[in-house]
């Protein structure tokens, strides 16, 4: 009897507790309109364009996030995950127009070749935290916290302590990927779109979407339920790692560059992303649209104080964590009024 | 049981005559500690201590060079200790992470009786060190301001992108507004870009957006107005205005060579200087060669005729 009657108990909550699900979007409505009356300019094309596109790249890495959370995981080497796939993929693309000549050779082949090796190293780095955790039997935290201190090292011996700059012939035929886009929408806020699309269905459409909430509720009841909890987990890191990836192509026409301060602290970012979301920390409940917005969100408060002259500099950090918290109190507070 | 206290009045003998018999004499060693590579200007640093070590070491076969880098202060407070009680050396040479909270942990470098050469950040209390050889961060701020109110005229409308909230940002960013003061030079804008080029290239986005004029920008440091300059070639403004950075980056002197209308000038503050500190403490330490106490190093302004002389291709900044 209290087994038939526990989907209802589940259902019910949120059915009827639309607030819950939107208090995400409430947040960022509410900060569209303080941004506004800050500064008009906030709502001009050029600057929402600019908004979305920086978001782009916090925003692909926290859908994979989303995943890693969901299962009741957590990934902080994708900051410097990223910064080393940046500086990997401009070490092979500046090694590729080398011997194949600069008229030649700068072109879209070394750009794809850059973008194998950043894919490539994406999934190898999430199979490894994969491993590490599932196999391994170590705290996602602890397997993380290491490879994200190993990752950082890496980039900055790969620079030398400097920074990598792609070569500029090779940077002049991969700029449009940054820079470009279609029908007026940059590039990589279409890229950006399409992965939470996609994660959004594999999130809330497949099997294995499914599995990822069931084992963050409770992975014992998961494993007894024959769902093979090892191999999901290990896939959601994977997933995080193509995430990093896909954020990693789009991240290196901007500047050309990579260094040790590449990246810095994105994987807060994202973990913050995913958590505005409505997704809980402890793992069991995802939601792509809400990490999409809390990732906006993060963007958005960066950019209407940088709007402002109005708030002291000294104050900037302080100014996003109230707001973060007040965010998060937003959604929080709707569903505890049940 | 005799044996073992035998071996340890041997070892503790051994240890007690070790300075007197020579033994540590034969290998001075000069620990060299700098913060870790975490911006473009700090991983100049990092090379240059490098190939100052590489050549120190090469240059005196008795001369051991440690060199350890540090994240943050504590860390490098950490290093200090170790550096005294482990590696044992006979002169410190640092470059504070920040002033005031490492002058302490400096003082009892100094009190174990090592040299200390102090770099580029003063200690807040300058009679510790026994060398102090520096860039000079006002100055920079000055010389910067000074080429702003002679390529404006005395007249326009600025932004001005910071560094990380520290010492050295603050005395820039004084020195350049108590120098601008009483022209017709009006900054519209001030928001940290925390010496890096993502920072650089966002907080100049919001400038473009915020403002539909600006004559000039002052970036403070290179890895900064490198990201300002996409951000302004991004918004099709380049006619606009132009941008001043800092440091020396080879990327900006190459700019300057060039003739970029972009990049007028930049304003020298060489991260090479821990080299030159290495290289006088070194000098002082085996040859016994007297020394200055302080050696300032200017702020100069390159331009297009005199960039060729800062231009180093191979350093990694």
């Amino acid at each position: 009897m209290t087994q038939s009657s526990m989907p209802e108990l589940a259902r019910k909550p949120s059915a009827g507790f639309d607030l819950k699900l939107w208090g995400p979007f409430l947040a960022l409505a509410g900060l569209i309109v303080l941004g506004t009356l800050v500064n008009p300019v906030f709502l001009s094309p050029a600057n929402l364009a600019n908004v979305l596109t920086r978001t782009a790249f916090t925003g692909i890495i926290a859908v994979g996030a989303t995943f890693v959370i969901t299962t009741g995981g957590i990934d902080l080497s994708v900051g410097s995950l990223a910064a080393f796939t940046a500086g990997v993929m401009i070490v092979v693309m500046n090694a590729l127009v080398g011997p194949m000549g600069a008229g030649m050779g700068a072109g879209w082949p070394v750009v794809l070749v850059g973008m194998l090796a950043a894919v490539g190293l994406g999934l190898v780095a999430g199979l490894v935290n994969g491993l590490l955790v599932t196999k391994g039997r170590i705290e996602a935290f602890i397997v993380t916290l290491g490879t994200m201190g190993i990752f950082r090292s890496l980039v900055t011996y790969l620079a030398d302590g400097g920074t990598l700059s792609l070569n500029s012939g090779m940077r002049a035929v991969y700029r449009p990927v940054y820079y470009g886009g279609l029908f007026g929408i940059p590039t990589p806020v279409l890229v950006f779109a399409a992965v939470a699309l996609i994660g959004a269905v594999i999130l809330y459409r497949t099997r294995f979407g499914r599995y990822c909430a069931a084992i963050g509720s409770n992975d014992e009841v998961a494993r007894y339920s024959a769902i093979d909890v090892d191999r999901v987990r290990l896939l959601a890191f994977v997933l995080q790692g193509l995430c990093v990836a896909i954020a990693v192509i789009l991240y290196v026409p901007r500047l050309g560059s990579a260094s040790a301060t590449t990246g810095v602290l994105w994987e807060l970012e994202a973990i913050a992303a995913v958590i505005i979301g409505g997704t809980m920390l402890k793992g069991g409940h995802g939601r792509i649209w809400g990490t999409v917005v809390g990732a906006v969100m993060l963007t958005l408060i960066d950019n209407i104080l940088n709007l402002t002259g109005a708030i002291s500099v000294y104050l900037n950090g302080a100014i996003q964590g109230a707001i973060i918290i007040v965010a998060v109190l937003l959604q929080r507070g709707t569903a505890s009024k049940r | 049981m005799k044996l073992t206290l035998g071996l340890a009045a041997a070892l503790v003998a051994g240890v007690l005559m070790a300075p007197v018999n020579g033994w540590a004499q034969q290998k001075i060693k000069m620990g060299v500690s700098i913060p870790a590579a975490t911006h473009g200007w700090a991983g100049g640093l990092n090379w240059h201590a490098q190939q100052a070590k590489a050549k120190l070491e090469k240059q005196y076969p008795n001369l051991e060079v440690v060199l350890v880098t540090a994240r943050d202060v504590g860390r490098q407070a950490n290093d200090l200790e170790d550096l005294v009680s482990v590696r044992n050396i006979d002169a410190l040479v640092i470059l504070p992470f920040e002033s005031a909270p490492m002058t302490d942990p400096v003082r009892a470098v100094k009190q174990a009786g090592k040299f200390v050469t102090v770099v580029d950040r003063g200690l807040t209390d300058p009679s510790i060190q026994d060398l102090y050889v520096a860039g000079n961060n006002p100055e920079m701020g000055k010389v910067s301001a000074q080429f702003m109110k002679q390529k404006l005229g005395g007249k326009g409308d600025i932004v001005v992108l910071r560094g990380i909230p520290t010492v050295i940002d603050n005395q820039r960013v004084d020195a350049f507004q108590e120098e601008i003061k009483g022209t017709q030079i009006k900054v519209l804008g001030m928001q940290y870009a925390n010496w890096n080029r993502d920072d650089g290239y966002k907080v100049m986005q919001d400038f473009l957006s915020r403002f539909p004029k600006i004559d000039a920008v002052w970036a403070q440091d290179d890895d900064i107005a490198l990201g300002v300059i996409e951000a302004v070639k991004q918004a099709g403004r380049e006619k606009e205005m132009f941008i001043l950075g800092g440091a020396g980056m080879k990327d900006m002197i190459k700019r300057v060579m060039d003739k970029d209308p972009l990049v007028p000038a930049d304003v020298l503050y060489p991260p090479a200087m821990i080299a030159e500190a290495m290289e006088i403490t070194a000098k002082h330490l085996v040859e016994k060669a007297p020394i200055k106490k302080e050696y300032i190093i200017e702020a100069t302004l390159v331009t297009p005729e005199n960039a060729s002389k800062y231009y180093y291709p191979d350093s990694p900044f």
